[in-house]
């Protein structure tokens, strides 16, 4: 828990590039092991205040270090990620070390595996620092519903970093890591890098295994990278992307090269606006601040034109029951038997799963616990879950539909800049509709950026969400750069 | 769809997820889901006749995988990495209260 804050600080810090970083490791002027050595001392005089990091992994980030300090030695060729530090939002595993998910019932657990986003970034020459804070099983926008205390944003330590994974918004924030995975459900990854002003990425369904990821909603979660700017954002993600047998719904399409299609002009691209994403609700600086990013689209040669995407309304009702639907079922392996937390009032068996559930787990687990059996519970399954299911599917199609004619879609990343912690605690139901821009994606299972563009008056970041069809990838991040160029 | 959920639902269902409420949880339980199905209630205004569920989007995907992979068995985790996490174990079997009275 971070010590009591009287009055708002801030500990914004950009992270150097990937291309600058690889130069000096290449050229022996920085060694990878200094780099990690000095994330750690940056770690250690700023976690007490932001509370990003769980757990950290030193003994494992400076024997890769050893190892990339060695290859530089010998000429070897480097690879991609050599020496960069990374940190993992801590729903991912990393053999040995502590995960959490930021929930009291996985206290103690240490997995005996990797996930494979995170092996992958390992073989790419990334150091790995820490697990990083998020809210309980990646419910919640504000991370204030860890069990681990909530993150200060590093922008306003009186606001909230976003969630679920504000962690990782906030460490790359606050270059606490040069970059770190997230995971998003229904705006997890997108939310936080716009409220901390960092670039975010949610890759299409399947193109990143999901294997090493403590689940939430299985049809929705998907794992993507944090960073400073799109290109370090897009390379990150060429690295974690591609198919993998631990993962049946992984995609076995190519993994393009993300970064150079990032650096490909905008010209001529086709970009739409759906009025339904700038009506009632969203706040004023943030829509300024949007078409001020979307006439610098018009500036670098975009056409821009409406797209209309009218069942958007319905995305938050039907994101919210296929959600906590089959987040019971996942969360249902938590019962006290094979990892984590088992209550001491466990003299039978069904004691022992129900005390250990109601004192592991926190209150918005335990109500998309509730909601998600309720939906799914005889009598209500057609009304709310079938139901739901029907509506995903015309929220789907309408993204089809509307990317025959377009090549992306921007649109404000949230209605609203960082709020207050403690601001929206008491009503679950306005914390929801935080996620009212970021559902429809996650739901249709297309892919998107959301880039910084501009800011309000106050300071807080805006971000601009970036969307293209499934697959299709590199075009959100060559428009995200156009976003970003024009920002400089 | 527009149910009211009582102290009771919230009881039975919780019984369904293997919760334990606290006397003092309930309440506030009732009212959270009844705001929330409230609110999802706006899905009662669109026709869904003849729309078919999509459970999954790998479907809308080119190129994802639409068969399954063959059922073939491959070496799992090690049991001497596994079973050392479980909260209580004699390395080989996951140990439980018991779970019959006799």
């Amino acid at each position: 828990m971070p010590s009591e804050i009287k009055r708002a600080e801030t500990f914004v810090e950009k992270p150097r590039t990937l291309a600058a970083l690889r130069a000096d490791i290449t050229a022996g002027t920085v060694t990878a092991t200094d780099l990690a050595a000095g994330y750690y001392d940056r770690i250690a005089a700023v976690n007490p205040r932001l509370n990003v990091y769980l757990s950290l992994s030193k003994d494992r980030a400076m024997e890769q270090a050893a190892r990339v300090d060695a290859l530089a030695a010998k000429g070897d060729p480097l690879p991609p990620l050599a020496g960069i530090p990374v940190g993992i939002k801590d729903v991912l595993v990393m053999r040995g070390a502590p995960a959490t998910a930021g929930s009291k019932i996985l206290e103690g657990y240490r997995p005996p595996y990797d996930a494979t986003a995170v092996a992958r970034l390992e073989a790419a020459g990334a150091v790995l620092l820490g697990k990083l804070n998020c809210d309980e099983f990646a419910m919640g926008s504000s991370n204030e519903n860890s069990a681990y205390g909530p993150v200060r944003n590093p922008v306003d330590t009186e606001r909230v970093p976003g969630g679920s994974s504000g962690g990782s918004a906030a460490a790359v924030a606050a270059n606490m890591a040069v970059a770190t995975l997230g995971t998003d459900t229904g705006g997890s990854i997108r939310q936080p890098a716009s409220f901390c002003g960092v670039v975010g990425v949610l890759p299409t369904y399947g193109r990143v295994s999901r294997y090493g990821l403590i689940a939430f909603a299985s049809s929705l979660d998907r794992i993507g990278p944090f960073a400073g700017n799109v290109r370090d954002a897009a390379t990150l993600l060429g690295v974690i992307a591609g198919h993998d047998p631990k993962d049946a719904t992984s995609s076995p399409a190519p993994v393009t090269d993300y970064a150079a299609e990032s650096d490909k002009p905008v010209e001529r691209l086709r970009i739409g606006v759906p009025a339904e994403y700038f009506a009632e609700g969203l706040d004023s600086e943030v829509r300024a601040a949007i078409e001020e990013g979307i006439d610098s689209l018009k500036a670098a040669g975009c056409t821009v034109k409406p797209v209309s995407l009218p069942h958007t309304k319905y995305a938050i009702p039907t994101y919210y029951l296929v959600a906590t639907a089959e987040a019971s079922a996942n969360l249902a392996r938590f019962d006290g038997v094979r990892y984590g937390y088992r209550s001491p009032q466990s003299d039978t068996l069904s004691a022992m799963y129900r005390h250990s559930r109601d004192e592991g787990f926190g209150a918005e687990v335990k109500r998309r616990i509730l909601l998600g059996t309720y939906a799914l519970s005889a009598g209500y399954y057609d009304a709310y879950y079938l139901k739901a299911q029907q509506v995903r599917r015309l929220l789907a199609e309408e993204f089809l539909r509307a990317f025959a004619e377009v090549d992306a879609i921007v649109t404000p990343t949230s209605p609203v800049p960082a709020f207050k912690l403690g601001e929206k605690t008491g009503d679950p139901l306005s914390m929801y509709l935080a996620d009212i821009y970021t559902v429809t994606a996650s739901l249709a299972g297309i892919c998107g950026v959301t880039v910084p563009c501009g800011a309000t008056a106050a300071g807080l970041p805006v971000g601009m969400q970036v969307l293209a069809a499934h697959l299709h990838e590199g075009t959100a991040f060559r428009v995200a750069r156009a976003v970003e160029a024009a920002q400089s | 769809m527009t149910a009211k959920v009582t102290v009771e639902d919230v009881g039975r269902v919780a019984e369904l997820a293997h919760l334990e409420l606290l006397p003092e949880e309930t309440p506030r339980m009732v009212g959270d889901l009844n705001a929330i199905l409230d609110y999802v209630a706006e899905l009662n205004e669109l026709d869904t006749t003849g729309v078919a569920p999509l459970a999954q989007v790998s479907e809308l995907i080119a190129g994802h995988a639409s068969e399954l992979r063959q059922d073939m068995p491959l070496p799992s985790l090690d049991r001497t990495d596994v079973m050392p996490q479980a909260p209580e174990s004699d390395q080989v079997f996951f140990k439980v209260p018991k779970v019959i009275e006799r």
